[in-house]
């Protein structure tokens, strides 16, 4: 099959896409051209030191190893089922959410700052086994009825579950907001080859690439690794040769929910606020996170998440400001989304490419 | 299917010259009442019914919520109005323009309400109060600020649009003399979230401000659901503002206010906000760091609102159990007191003891308010429906605990 | 499933509803829906919903307990409904002990009055026991005669519906010729217990008679010639038309107005059914089109600053549709090389973009930022204008007739078989010999001129535009309909809009539960009828795996002059 798809023939083939294939490279110059213009015009009026770009990188790095934890989960769900967990987002928030009680309790009886890595490994704890009991929940009720079903199917199940945990967490909680308390441990800077960096952001990038990297072995390493990724490869073949394709999905979403939990906590350490839509754009987000990186790809989650915090960071300042667009920090969505679309008509399998067998996504 | 043609387009037809001819509003006479626009008959024993259209759902919902409160103890208080009971229709406009349209064309269809409240957020009474003056309703918002509303060149489609909440640009004004006068402070950036709201006061503040000889450095916009501030902020501070003016809503001016402590640059940068986070959850918020922002709003010490002010307070506490949500709540109160006083004023009563209320009438005696005791001072409305007395002040936070929230002494009013 | 004994089967179940009844209670909708009187002075509606949780955990015992007998089943019924009482008593009983409303804002005072029906702890016997009581009715409801189950379901059901809609029904009933039985069966909080009676009695009339006349009457329509019976149909068709034309007459502004909010999503619906129904592009950025529909609109009638012209509605709504389709190509364009869900992304990201950009600051001299565009006028025709929700309303309707129309005759085209095909497998149809390229761009293309011209409406309907309208919300809500409508069936979007727009703007005043219904309904329709309400004719197929008879409509179109 795949054969006489690639037996077309080639010239024809051209001579139709004439137009279009203009019509694209002249997408991409633009593109190109305006953010060349942008740089050179940022660079040339030259507001900004040295040591306040650096501060943009920093802040893109931090924002970034949280998108890519919660880009974990979509990346390995991904991978084994094709099918956009759309309710991530909110799984992500659920833990966090559950885990400030816990923080509160601490807290009020003084032992949240008396003792922070206790503290801190506890609520952890608690965000990520919420995270996980959710993420196993939705897979039981929404997901797996519908695996046989066609692909919009599971998707719109999804949504509606996205919605259903938004809207649960805000009759059970409330609508309003919360504060976690505030770690003294983590207030002030660090001072690393003589840049200062924030505690909280230190925090966040090493336990991210601590996560990641101990997620990567997993799959690589073990005998449950080794399942996942022939699953990934072959769901039939992979249960002839006996493996429990069930309990791997099950696993694979208890795993990505961890993720998604202690990526929450790690947000609250950046941000303190939790509410209930908290994971919604956090969530679409890190799915283009995923993408970006190759969907299906762990490393590629990470570098994913990081060149998104990135561009959200940098782009608009270093090139809408120097295309004299004003309040450039509004559109920083909108450079996220263009570098996006370029990346997948670039490269439409992601930066470091999917891993998946078949080109069917 | 072609012998169906003639039928339905007569039928089309027949229904438009019916809905041409169908009269816009008939000059009623009913009772002992003419009215160019129509009249209410309430029967003996029924009650008056008055509708709400504020933002009660979603994330701007304690907005609402606390303008409607205002005025449910409005109606406690008043009791009866010429001897008949009050009923409240509460409607969510969902602080939007499409849920304005929906809450507003609702309340049109129903011929029993005889003046409504609302809206909540400007961009719902844009399109909202036309609709509910074709109707004949009068409305009266307890917090919509933005002055198109009442600007001169309105038009005749609000003519039944008045409001009680202050124009935004007093609120601006306020702002920006008290950051050149009294701080003293010549470059200042603004931020604003997109919402008309906030986009209009950091405007209005902006103007203002270089009016008064100040140079404005950055004006930068965010959005609502943005956590991370931090790029935005080093942008601004590269700019080297001494004060910023960022009149947004609690949950982004948190994170502003957080993380503005995090920013090389910001030390010495005075923060500003406005009555968007006026209110006790802003401080769960922004935490510590709020102690020393600024926040413009309209003036809540008792010593300006007077002892009617502190009863309310007392009433609200025993009524709800919490303090007030939000900063519109003596607003509310005040438009439907105003809303009382002028169905007492154009109601008539027939032998048997049946109300009658003149549409036109009513909607004119609410524009003849004239020097009107409310909980937010003397109210006055101008032909254009501006009734409110603006009284606008800029208070400090002196502690970052919300219980020890109390609007005069924390946070403390240091101007005028 | 069958093999278990009844016993588990009472448990699961009472533990699925009992879950559930907790659940909702927690999350306050009870406590909401208590406001609400389903007969004045008699019951509210959060003891209705509960009342209704319990008879239905005893209905849903009737399947799986088929074969045992009916002492058995009533048996399991009632503990069944024990059971599915027991979290909500368990609960009360914590409460006294626990302080549950530390982390859990909806566990009220309020709530437990509601639930312990205000007396206290001495009443939880009594719940086990009326939850008991209650599965078994609803158990002995499956086991009465075809006819009077559905007499009682009826009966009960309108009560339900006419009770939770009451406020709407009295805006109906307010003619002046009306107000005598609007006085009868309602007061301002709901329906009186005559009122009650009278629905309760008169819908179970019309639902016996339904029963009884229908086969008599198909029995009597089979003996008539096909040219009578074709003239039926004719007349009926024609009598449909007549009634939707004057509805807005019969229910008035407000009604009318979720009408026409209704039809907006049922075009939109459309146009995105010719992508992701016929083509299988999937489209999550779907409001983009709207806005655009919308703001080119409001940019050439609009009495705003910004405005380019001040063009009647019709000619920029003509407009409208030639812009929305050329950026529907110049949004295809890029995308062409994507597949699947990286298509989803895509799209969601350029919904995204176009949102951000009318809202920037950027471009806010031209189009009015967060200020939106303001002061668009009403159609007008011939002297005729289209002021309220009554007149648009036929605006409406026509442009969802021309686009359905338009629609059916595409999907039935050879542009509609190549979209099939390239839905069911992109690299076949290319060897095949279809340019995927250009009907990639077509479905696009028309799409968006769907989209645009609901814009355009949506533009004079709110008579403003801004940004803030144009939220993700909209797409998401638009690729919800036409699934939980039908794929790529045209009956199917307007069914999926009036349940999924529709119905929630009549309950408006529940909006706070909005969302949370939505997302169960949608994960429940999914899992129970993922085909939709009303699926298209070739997925049925596929569901059924029988070929239909040759269908008629090929026939059809052999004849001359049968184009409508």
């Amino acid at each position: 099959m795949g054969v006489n798809a690639m037996a077309l023939p080639r010239s024809r083939w051209w001579r139709r896409l004439s137009v279009i294939e203009l019509y694209l490279w002249a997408f991409r110059l633009a593109v190109v051209l305006v953010v060349v213009w942008g740089v050179v015009g940022t660079v040339r009026a030259a507001r900004y030191s040295g040591e306040v770009w650096l501060d943009f990188v920093v802040f893109g790095f931090s924002q970034g190893a949280i998108y890519a934890l919660i880009a974990l989960g979509y990346t390995m769900v991904y991978g084994i089922l094709r099918m956009i967990n759309f309710a991530h987002g909110d799984i992500f928030m659920v833990g966090a959410y559950t885990a400030y009680y816990a923080a509160r309790a601490l807290d009020q009886r003084g032992i949240f700052n008396s003792r922070p890595l206790l503290s801190l490994a506890l609520i952890l704890v608690v965000a990520m086994v919420v995270s996980m009991v959710t993420a196993l929940l939705v897979e039981r009720v929404a997901y797996r009825p519908l695996r046989r079903a066609p692909r919009l199917v599971p998707l719109i199940s999804a949504i509606g579950a996205s919605f259903f945990l938004e809207y649960a967490v805000r009759g059970l909680y409330g609508s309003g907001f919360q504060a976690y308390p505030e770690f003294n441990v983590f207030k002030g800077e660090w001072v690393l080859f003589g840049v200062g960096i924030l505690r909280t952001q230190a925090v966040v990038i090493v336990s991210a690439l601590i996560l990641m990297a101990a997620l990567y072995l997993f799959v690589m390493r073990t005998k449950t690794g080794t399942a996942m990724r022939s699953v990934a490869e072959d769901m039939e073949v992979a249960a002839l040769m006996g493996i429990n394709v069930d309990r791997i999905i099950v696993i694979t979403f208890a795993i990505g929910g961890a993720a998604a939990g202690a990526a929450g906590i790690l947000y609250a350490l950046v941000f303190k606020q939790v509410h209930f839509f908290m994971g919604f754009y956090p969530g679409i987000k890190a799915f283009t996170a995923a993408v970006l990186g190759g969907i299906g790809n762990i490393p590629g989650a990470l570098l994913g998440g990081v060149a998104l915090g990135l561009i959200e960071s940098v782009a608009p300042i270093l090139v809408l400001d120097g295309l004299g667009i004003v309040a450039p920090y509004q559109l920083k969505d909108v450079t996220a989304f263009i570098m996006l679309v370029m990346v997948l008509i670039f490269r439409p399998s992601g930066i470091l490419g999917e891993r998946l067998a078949t080109k069917k996504a | 299917m072609k012998r169906l043609q003639i039928p339905v387009a007569l039928t089309i037809a027949v229904l438009l010259v019916a809905a041409f001819l169908a009269p816009l509003a008939p000059a009623a006479t009913v009772g002992p009442v003419t009215d160019p626009i129509g009249v209410v008959r309430i029967n003996r024993g029924q009650p008056i019914t008055i509708a709400s259209w504020l933002v009660i759902a979603g994330p701007d919902a304690s907005l609402g919520v606390d303008s409607n409160r205002g005025i449910e103890i409005a109606i406690a208080d008043k009791g009866r109005v010429l001897g008949f009971p009050i009923r409240l229709i509460k409607e969510d406009s969902g602080c939007n323009a499409e849920g304005g349209v929906a809450a507003a064309t609702k309340i049109a269809a129903n011929k029993a309400v005889v003046a409504a409240i609302g809206s909540s957020c400007s961009s719902e009474a844009v399109p909202g109060a036309p609709i509910l003056w074709k109707a004949g309703i009068v409305t009266v918002s307890p917090s919509n600020t933005a002055p198109k509303l009442t600007d001169p060149k309105r038009g005749p489609d609000y003519d039944g649009y008045l409001r009680t909440a202050h124009n935004d640009l007093v609120q601006g004004k306020v702002a920006a003399e008290f950051a050149r006068k009294s701080l003293k402070v010549s470059r200042a950036a603004t931020i604003h979230d997109g919402s008309p709201y906030a986009e209009g006061l950091a405007n209005a503040f902006a103007d203002n401000f270089k009016k008064l000889g100040g140079t404005i450095t950055a004006q930068e916009a965010i959005a609502p659901t943005d956590t991370d501030m931090r790029p935005v902020l080093t942008k601004i501070a590269a700019g080297k503002p001494e004060l910023l003016y960022f009149p947004i809503f609690i949950a982004a001016g948190g994170f502003v206010v957080r993380q503005a402590k995090e920013v090389a640059g910001f030390a010495n940068v005075k923060l500003m906000s406005a009555d968007g986070t006026f209110s006790p959850d802003f401080r769960k918020a922004a935490g510590d760091a709020v102690v020393g922002v600024y926040n413009s709003s309209p003036d809540l010490s008792p010593a300006v609102l007077g002892p009617g002010y502190a009863k309310f307070l007392e009433k609200h506490q025993k009524r709800y159990g919490e303090k007030p949500l939000s900063a519109f709540h003596p607003h509310a109160y005040d438009a439907a007191m105003m809303i009382f006083a002028a169905i007492e004023k154009v109601g008539k009563k027939d032998a048997a003891g049946n109300l009658y209320i003149g549409r036109k009438a009513l909607r004119d005696a609410l524009f003849a308010t004239k020097n009107f005791k409310g909980l937010t001072g003397t109210l006055t409305c101008n032909q254009f429906g501006d009734c409110a007395d603006p009284k606008i002040a800029v208070y400090v936070s002196v502690s970052a605990d919300p219980a020890k929230w109390n609007p005069g002494t924390d946070p403390k009013k240091i101007y005028p | 499933m069958s093999t278990r004994s009844p016993l588990r089967h009472a448990v699961r179940i009472g533990l699925l509803w009992g879950t559930g009844a907790l659940f909702i209670s927690l999350v306050g909708l009870i406590e909401a829906l208590q406001q609400r009187q389903i007969v004045t002075g008699i019951v509210s509606g959060g003891h209705t919903i509960l009342l209704v949780l319990i008879l239905a955990a005893g209905l849903s015992l009737a399947r799986p307990l088929t074969a045992v007998g009916a002492g058995v089943r009533l048996g399991a019924a009632a503990l069944a409904g024990v059971i599915a009482a027991l979290p909500v008593a368990l609960w009360l009983l914590l409460s006294r002990v626990v302080n549950f409303r530390a982390m859990i804002v909806g566990a009220t005072p309020e709530l437990y009055t509601i639930l312990s029906l205000g007396r206290g702890p001495a009443v939880l016997p009594w719940l086990l026991l009326g939850g008991a009581l209650l599965a078994a009715v609803g158990m002995a409801l499956t086991m009465l005669p075809r006819e009077a189950q559905s007499l009682a379901t009826t009966g009960l059901v309108t009560l339900l519906i006419i009770g939770l809609l009451q406020e709407q029904v009295q805006l109906i009933l307010q003619a002046p010729w009306l107000t005598r039985i609007r006085e009868a069966l309602f007061t301002f909080d709901g329906l009186t217990p005559l009122g009650a009676v009278i629905v309760v009695a008169l819908s179970a009339g019309v639902s016996s008679l339904w029963h009884r006349q229908r086969p008599r009457a198909r029995a009597r329509l089979a003996q008539w010639p096909p040219a009578r019976r074709r003239w039926l149909q004719v007349g009926g068709f024609a009598a449909a038309v007549a009634l939707i034309l004057l509805l807005p007459l019969f229910v008035g502004p407000f009604f009318s107005q979720v009408l026409v909010l209704v039809g907006l999503y049922t075009l939109m619906g459309m146009g995105l059914n010719l992508e992701v129904g016929f083509a299988g592009l999937l489209d999550i950025g779907f409001v983009a089109f709207w806005a655009i529909g919308a703001y080119t609109v409001g940019l050439l009638t609009s009495s705003s600053p910004q405005a380019i012209a001040h063009l009647s509605w019709w000619t920029a709504t003509l407009i409208a549709a030639v812009v929305s389709l050329i950026s529907g190509f110049l949004f295809g364009l890029p995308i062409l090389g994507i597949r699947g869900d990286y298509l989803a992304i895509a799209t969601l990201g350029f919904g995204e973009i176009i949102r951000l950009l009318v809202l920037s600051d950027f471009l806010r001299p031209w189009l009015g930022g967060s200020q939106g565009v303001l002061g668009i006028p009403k159609p007008v025709l011939f002297g005729f204008e289209f002021r309220g929700p009554e007149q648009l309303f036929f605006i409406t309707i026509g442009a969802s007739a021309i686009v359905a129309f338009v629609a059916a005759r595409l999907r039935d085209s050879r542009l509609g078989r190549a979209w099939m095909a390239m839905r069911e497998d992109e690299d076949v149809a290319q060897a095949m010999g279809i340019n995927t390229v250009n009907i990639k761009l077509l479905a696009y293309g028309i799409g968006a001129v769907f989209a645009g011209v609901s814009g355009a409406i949506f533009a004079v309907m709110v008579g403003s535009v801004f940004p803030h309208s144009f939220s993700v919300l909209v797409s998401i809500n638009v690729l919800a309909l036409i699934i939980v409508g039908g794929m790529g069936s045209l009956p199917g979007v307007v069914v999926g809009s009036l349940a999924l727009v529709g119905l929630p703007e009549l309950l408006r005043e529940f909006s706070d539960y909005r969302f949370l219904v939505y997302g169960a309904v949608l994960m429940v329709m999914m899992i129970l009828r993922p085909e939709g309400l009303w699926p298209a004719a070739a997925q049925r197929r596929e569901l059924h795996e029988e070929v239909a008879a040759v269908p008629e409509r090929e026939a059809v179109e052999m004849l001359p002059g049968s184009d409508g």
